[in-house]
């Protein structure tokens, strides 16, 4: 049984991306910027984006933490690339109300797409954070605010 | 020690199926029968108010809480109980000497030195007196090892030096501070000295005649005592020309509304009704502390920490933070690749309890340019079958992150 908890929690998507992070680095002249940090773990990552006409066209992110943290970053940047700033915002709601769902309910995936290998953190209540923190940091670049902590 | 093992009730458990291999230490230890015992009969029996009542469980009260005063002066060889002021924890007492004694003696210009193996505790309270009074906060480096670099730590006392602070031992690299040593130096230079004792208390005896300090503090939770109690420990003297900390009942001897005094030690620093049965809880830690001897913790706990850095050493892609040569308890490392957060879900899923990240002192990992560590913390009951089943639990972690 706890076997299948960490298959479900470290499955092979969410390892291959923290091996080889996508969009890992900078973009030179962001449109939008944050810094997200997690001072229960030290984890930091910073975000920049290029919006042009409501579309996100770019997303870069570095830092540091762990496996689920990265993973998270990585997969978020891949999804949001080429949408809309109004589709993002949604799907950090769909992402948000997919790894907060109580273990007794069934989580919604459908709208998530390849982010629903996040869906094994709910059995992990202190890991929710760690795959959060990306998509924390995506709203306050999105609205502005430059630095934020998920504490 | 395996006796002593079967006297904590919260070790005999499964975690995920697995039988509890408790190795977070040096962030709580468990509590012994003797322990849960003593609190449950002091509310069973003896629950009232002190120093209040005349009435029978006021004086039963009253005086288990007077005796637990006693045998914490016993134990740190205070010279009176008047020295011994029970606070919540640790992190309280260093808050009440820098606001009381800081806030009375600590100027613009002067200087507050600690170490740069500090955890937060005993470096925000100092911050914080730093900003209310314009001093200036100095910390003397440690090397690549997790020591104190002796000669920067001289050289950084100096006349304007108020206040040392120092640990008796890191939580988070392990290292054993030479704190009587460090205390002639800086009680040569003028400075009065503070000793954190919270990780020191339950590995090794302390006397605070000894150390020479004039203040010491300890918290009773990592001494198998209940969470929310500490003690501080001053030197009379020092004590009784301070101000009182918080303002209330119990640390006055009269009050009109025109003026209040204060009440004699230690009771000056006692304000409101105590958690009682706290010191009692902690009084029954420490009798079962000495019970069992510290030269018995001490020679079981260094045998096993050479064991458990042996073991966790020779997996592959380990490394130790922390390699002083004098070393207690603390077991830091991080992994090839691997972040510490990961380390703690795999191992807890294999009923392995050990601490992931920066252990309240950032500034420990900034020196050694990590965002966390995961740390293994030993006490008096764990095992070499504990220290395995911890290696057995990281060679799983490798499997899982491949």
């Amino acid at each position: 049984m706890s076997d299948n908890d960490l298959r479900g929690l470290y499955q092979e998507v969410i390892l291959d991306h923290n091996r080889r992070p996508r969009n890992f680095g900078a973009i030179a002249s962001p449109t939008h910027h944050a810094d997200g940090h997690n001072p229960l773990c030290g984890d930091r990552l910073s975000l920049t984006l290029t919006v042009q006409d409501g579309v996100i066209t770019n997303a870069m992110f570095q830092g540091s933490g762990c496996a689920i943290s990265k993973a998270s970053a990585s997969l978020m940047t891949d999804a949001v690339k080429g949408h809309s700033v109004v589709d993002a915002e949604a799907l950090f709601e769909a992402f948000h109300k997919m790894v907060t769902t109580p273990m007794d309910e069934e989580p919604d995936e459908s709208a998530v797409g390849k982010l629903a290998v996040f869906s094994g953190v709910r059995e992990f209540p202190a890991r929710v954070k760690c795959a959060s923190l990306a998509w924390h940091t995506l709203k306050a670049a999105l609205s502005g605010a430059e630095i934020i902590s998920t504490e | 020690m395996t006796h002593v093992r079967a006297e904590f009730p919260a070790l005999d458990q499964l975690v995920h199926g697995k039988p509890l291999v408790y190795l977070d230490n040096a962030a709580t230890t468990q509590k012994p029968r003797v322990v849960i015992e003593a609190e449950r009969h002091y509310y069973e029996h003896d629950n009232a108010n002190i120093h209040r009542g005349v009435h029978t469980l006021s004086e039963r009260a009253t005086a288990q809480y007077e005796q637990a005063r006693e045998v914490v002066r016993e134990f740190i060889n205070a010279g009176s109980v008047k020295e011994v002021i029970f606070t919540r924890n640790a992190t309280e007492g260093i808050n009440l000497v820098a606001r009381a004694w800081g806030d009375a003696n600590v100027g613009a210009g002067d200087e507050v030195l600690i170490t740069a193996m500090e955890h937060h505790s005993n470096i925000v309270p100092w911050q914080q007196l730093c900003g209310r009074t314009g001093a200036v906060l100095k910390v003397a480096p440690i090397d690549d090892r997790g020591v104190l670099i002796h000669d920067e730590f001289v050289k950084l006392l100096g006349p304007k030096t108020k206040m040392v602070a120092i640990t008796a031992l890191s939580n988070a690299l392990g290292t054993v501070v030479p704190v009587a040593q460090l205390t002639a130096l800086a009680k040569a230079a003028g400075a009065m000295v503070l000793i954190d004792g919270s990780q020191s208390a339950y590995h090794f005896a302390t006397d605070v005649r000894k150390i020479g300090a004039d203040f010491f503090v300890f918290t009773g939770h990592k001494l198998y005592g209940p969470t929310g109690i500490g003690v501080l420990w001053g030197r009379e003297a020092v004590l009784d020309a301070m101000p009182p900390f918080l303002g209330g009942g119990d640390m006055i001897r009269s009050v009109t509304f025109a003026k209040t005094t204060w009440n004699d030690l230690p009771y000056k620093f006692e304000a409101g009704t105590p958690h009682i049965a706290g010191p009692i809880g902690l009084a029954a830690a420490i009798r079962f502390v000495q019970g069992i001897g510290f030269d018995a913790i001490h020679a079981h706990e260094s045998a096993l920490l050479k064991y458990a850095t042996d073991a966790v050493q020779a997996v592959k892609g380990v490394t130790i933070i922390g390699t002083a040569p004098e070393k207690a308890s603390v077991l830091s490392f991080v992994m090839d690749g691997i972040h510490p957060h990961d380390i703690g879900t795999i191992v807890d899923r294999e009923g392995v309890a050990i601490r992931t990240g920066h252990h309240c002192a950032q500034p420990v990992m900034d020196r050694f340019g990590i965002p966390a560590t995961a740390r293994a913390s030993l006490a008096l009951y764990n095992t070499k079958e504990d220290v395995d089943a911890l290696s057995r639990a990281l060679t799983r972690v490798q499997e899982v992150m491949g």
